[in-house]
Formats: C-alpha cells, structure tokens, sequence
C-alpha cells in the first residue's frame, strides 16, 4: 500500500488521511499551549472568555502578565546568558572538531568520532550528576587541602554552561563537519598557489565558506540549550533558567494562563530563529 | 629540500596537537573523567557518619530491594514500546515523505516534522497536561458532545505517559528515516515490482533492508531519550510514574544519598547500553554504521 512513488496523487486516501492524523497529533498540545495565552480567564480551561492581552502585558495581580512577573523575567534573563555562552563555546569546539575529523589524519579515527558522538546518547541526567560529582570532590578537596573555597564549582551558572556544552558540543560539530566536507580542497589550494598564507586562506576562503553552517549551529546550540531540563536540574545554584523556573510553577501552583504567555512567547522566537536559519543557509546555496 | 619538507611536517603534526586539544580537553574533562568520579563514588559504602569504605553495597541495596530494580526494568520495557511504537507511526510518515509527496510538499513537510523540536518538552508536556487533565479541552468537549457523563481524567496513566513520550520522540526516528529513504533510488522500488513483487514483498525484500542503518539509527536515539527522560512521565505520569530517572533524582536531591544516587545512574547507563548492544547484534548493525555515520 505504500509504495507506488512519484507524485502524492498515487498514494491511497486512508493513507493521506493517516499522516494528516499524525500531524494533528504534532500540532495539538502546542495549540493547546498556546491558544490559552490569549484566553481572558484566571484558568487555562474552556470555555472561551475572550480575547487579551493581559497574560504578557498587565501589571497587576491575579493577572500579571509575563512581562512585569520578576521571577520568570530573571529566569530569562538566566536563560539567555547561559544558552549565549554554550552557543559560543560549542561552536568554537565544534569547529574545531570538523578541521580535526575532516582535515587530519590519526590513529583510531574512526573510535574518536564514536566518542565524540556518544555526549549526545548518554542520558542528560547522567551527564549532569557525573559532572556535578566530579565537581564538588575537586571543590572538596581543595577546600580541606588549602582551604580555598572554588565557589565555581558549586551548582550555579558554571556548571549549567559545562553540563549543557558537554552533550551540545557534539551537535555543533556534527553540523559544521558535514559542511566542511562538502568543501573544495582545490580552492584553498588555488589561493595558496597565489602566494597567500595559510592563516590568510583560513580566514578569507575556508571560513567564510563555513559560515552558514556556524550560523546555524550556534542557533541550534542556542535553542537546545534554552530548552534543557534534565542536565540544568542537577546542576543549577540559585541562578534560575526559565525551563526551571517555569517546571517549578507547573508542578507547584499549577497552571495559571502566564505559562501559555510563556509558551508563546518562547515558541515565537524559536520560529524566529528557525526562520533566520533557513534564510543564512537559503542565501549561501544561491 | 629536505628542510622544507620536516617543517612543513612539523606544521601539520602542530595543527594535529593544537586540534586535539579541545577535543581532548572536552571529552576528558568533561564526559570520561566525570563518568570514572560516578563509578568511584557509586562503590563506596557508607559505614559510619563520614567514613566510607571501599564495597558493593549501593548495589547489592539496589538488588535486594524490588521497587528499584522493577523501576529499572519498567522503565527499560516502556522504553522499548515507546521505541516500537514510534517506529511504526514514524516509519510510514517518513516514507510518505521522502517517497510520495510532491518535490514542493515534501521540504514544507519535513519542516513541519521539526517544528515541535524547536519547542521545549516542558511546553509540549504543559501542552498536553491542558489537553487532558480533568478540566481539560479532551474532556469538556467530550462532556459537550454527550459521549462522558462527568469529567473524565487522561493524565496519570501509563498509556497517557506512552502517548506523551512517542509524541516527544518520534522526530528523532522521523529525521533519519527520511535522509536514509531520501538517498534511495526509485529505481530500485519500481524493478522490484516488474520483478513481480507485491507491495508487501518490495517492502520487506528491499525497502526496509535498504532503510536498516536509518532504522537502527533512529531506534538507538529514541531508546536513549525515551529511558532517560524525565520531565515527560513526572508531569503526565504524576507521583506514580516510577520512572528510573525519578529515583535517581530521589537520591541525589531528596536524600542526598549521593553514593546510591551515583550507583543508579551506572546502572541506568549500563542497562540501556546492554539494550543498545542487543540491538546491534540482533539487526547486524554497528555504532559506525548507523549513529555515528561519518
């Protein structure tokens, strides 16, 4: 029943309608998460009171509004710093990964990029309590050997960017070695040919050429980074991100309607990021 | 001659080192030394208050008692479920893609797929908790149509818990499905039919064999995500989920029980991976050839 391939006129109606079920089915809870941002109650629930605003912009209690709510505004702002500085990092990393993977030639290659994949299959809670471990024996014993007090290494900003770069790392350097293999090793040749240095060729041919993928990697890093729940928990101080913040609010006071402002908020600007995405790659093929 | 020759030798081993060493510095720091400090912390026994000995106890604790250990394997069964389930709801979708639909339909589709991958799990659970807790959409409208009598409560049930994680998964078995289907030749599926094949047959004899790494591949991945998840059976499994990850939680936090909290996670870590190497040998694959496919 699936098979005939060509055009989707062939394919048999109950099979349409199955995958137009399925995306029903993907659409649904963001909907849902959604739609109720917008609804003029106290509760997320049906029925439908009518349309606001005041889920993001009112400034007074029972129906403060995500942008005057002090905690979820300090979670953001946590959020944005943390997922910034593991964008940065991973993609610097991950760079360097894909000249060293595509580039160089070693013993036990094909084991080393095995091991550079695995971050990304190892549990998220696994990577954050083994580095929260870890952590605190070393910030241990310093403290009993010296007496010196690392408060870095204690759960806080740190430890969230190393626990998070730790397995997104991986996900950078996959995206920037797949471009850098499609790369025309005759053009670099060309300019040293011309008499250019090789740092020069570095930086005026080979990244230039891998900037949409770098582009896009750092949004990708960005994105998972603002997303993680599992490694953040083991390792978070009392510098809050938004996903903690906001799973503290689900599982405490329940569900008031500045979650889907939440919701929407956050869905708008991955839609935004996904779109500047496409947009660096579109512009590069061209 | 031979001067240039070492310096320029000397050059690449010197790209070599100052390439390796972030690498290096990342998976050591990082992923191996963290997972050894787990391992070291998980065998040791607390004897008194502040004394430690060097033993097995957090897991013989975690053998003799069952809630652990069925948490262990309740997670491990559901797991492969979910990872069936999202192959069989995923397989379909990504051959429509990358076989059937039109060149125009086709990336808008596959774009689609992403969307909810863009979107945190926390919203996508939140989501869901709207959709079918007692107050819910599911169950009003339900309660309009005439179809319940009362509220009707779909969260904190297994099925609720299983339909919440493939909902969270099933992009990670799509997106491979798709590349692996996409680099197929229609020639290959059309020869099969003038050979005689059934539908049935091309698909078993030469699509799925042909789709295998991306099958594997994708399975591995869902696998992994599904056992290690948290926030999904927490919020729409409620108090009774007992998920492994939980009790890992339960000890690290709650009780600050470190050394069994480190144990656990060993052992969370070595179960899913004996899983994944079952996988492996039963569908004749390897890691290089599926997940880390260079």
């Amino acid at each position: 029943m699936l098979i005939k391939t060509g055009s989707g006129h062939s394919s048999p109606f109950l099979y349409k309608l199955f995958v137009l079920a399925f995306f029903i089915f993907l659409a649904a809870p963001l909907v849902a998460a959604g739609v109720f941002a917008f609804n003029d109650s106290l509760f997320p629930v049906l029925p439908w009171q009518g349309f606001t605003l005041d889920w993001f912009f009112n400034d007074t209690e029972p129906k403060l509004g995500m942008f005057h709510d002090r905690r979820l505004l300090s979670g953001l702002k946590y959020s944005f710093i943390i997922a910034s500085m593991v964008a940065g990092l991973s993609v610097l990393v991950g760079t360097c990964n894909a000249f060293l993977f595509v580039r160089c030639d070693f013993p036990a290659k094909n084991f080393f990029y095995i091991v550079m994949v695995l971050p990304l299959v190892i549990p998220g809670v696994i990577m954050g309590i083994s580095i929260l471990v870890l952590a605190s024996n070393i910030a241990n014993g310093v403290e009993s050997g010296t007496g010196l007090e690392l408060e870095f290494l204690r759960p806080g900003l740190t430890l969230v960017v190393l626990g998070q770069f730790s397995f997104i790392t991986t996900i950078t350097s996959l995206v920037i070695t797949a471009r850098l293999k499609k790369f025309d090793i005759s053009l670099e040749e060309a300019a040293l040919n011309l008499g250019a240095s090789r740092w020069r060729v570095l930086r005026t041919v080979t990244l230039p050429y891998l900037r949409p993928a770098m582009i896009a990697a750092a949004i990708v890093a960005f994105l998972v980074s603002f997303e993680n729940f599992n490694t953040t928990l083991f390792l978070v101080g009392s510098e809050s991100p938004l996903t903690i913040t906001m799973y503290d609010r689900i599982s405490k006071a329940g569900s008031t309607p500045v979650l889907n402002a939440v919701s929407v908020f956050l869905m708008a600007g991955s839609a935004l990021l996904a779109l500047v995405s496409l947009l660096v790659q579109r512009d590069d093929r061209s | 001659m031979s001067f240039k020759g070492s310096t320029r030798q000397d050059a690449k081993r010197l790209t070599l080192l100052l390439l390796f060493a972030p690498f290096t510095l990342w998976i050591l720091l990082l992923v191996v030394l963290p997972h050894i400090g787990m391992v070291v912390l998980s065998l040791r026994e607390k004897v008194a208050p502040r004394i430690y000995e060097f033993g097995f106890g957090n897991y013989i604790d975690f053998i003799q008692e069952p809630i652990y250990w069925n948490t262990l394997l309740r997670t491990g069964g559901m797991s492969l479920l979910v990872t069936v389930l999202a192959l069989l709801i995923g397989f379909p979708v990504a051959y429509y893609i990358a076989k059937l639909a039109g060149n125009r339909s086709k990336g808008a589709l596959f774009i689609l797929c992403l969307i909810p991958l863009w979107v945190s799990d926390l919203i996508r659970a939140f989501g869901w908790i709207l959709l079918l807790r007692e107050s819910g959409i599911v169950s009003t409208t339900l309660q309009k149509v005439g179809l319940a009598d009362g509220p009707v409560e779909l969260l904190y049930n297994d099925a609720t818990v299983i339909v919440g994680l493939v909902y969270t998964v099933i992009l990670f078995m799509i997106v491979p499905l798709v590349s692996t289907l996409d680099g197929m030749d229609n020639e290959m599926i059309e020869a099969g039919y003038n050979l005689g094949g059934n539908s049935f047959t091309v698909m078993r004899r030469i699509v799925i064999p042909y789709a295998m790494p991306g099958i594997v591949a994708g399975c591995i991945v869902v696998f992994m995500l599904t056992a290690g998840s948290y926030l999904t059976p927490i919020l729409l499994g409620g108090k009774n989920s007992s998920w492994f990850t939980e009790q890992i939680y339960d000890q690290f936090i709650r009780r600050y029980n470190w050394e069994s909290g480190a144990a656990f996670g060993f052992l969370l870590l070595a179960f899913t991976s004996l899983v994944i190497w079952i996988g492996l040998k039963l569908s004749g694959q390897t890691l290089s050839s599926t997940v880390a496919k260079s």
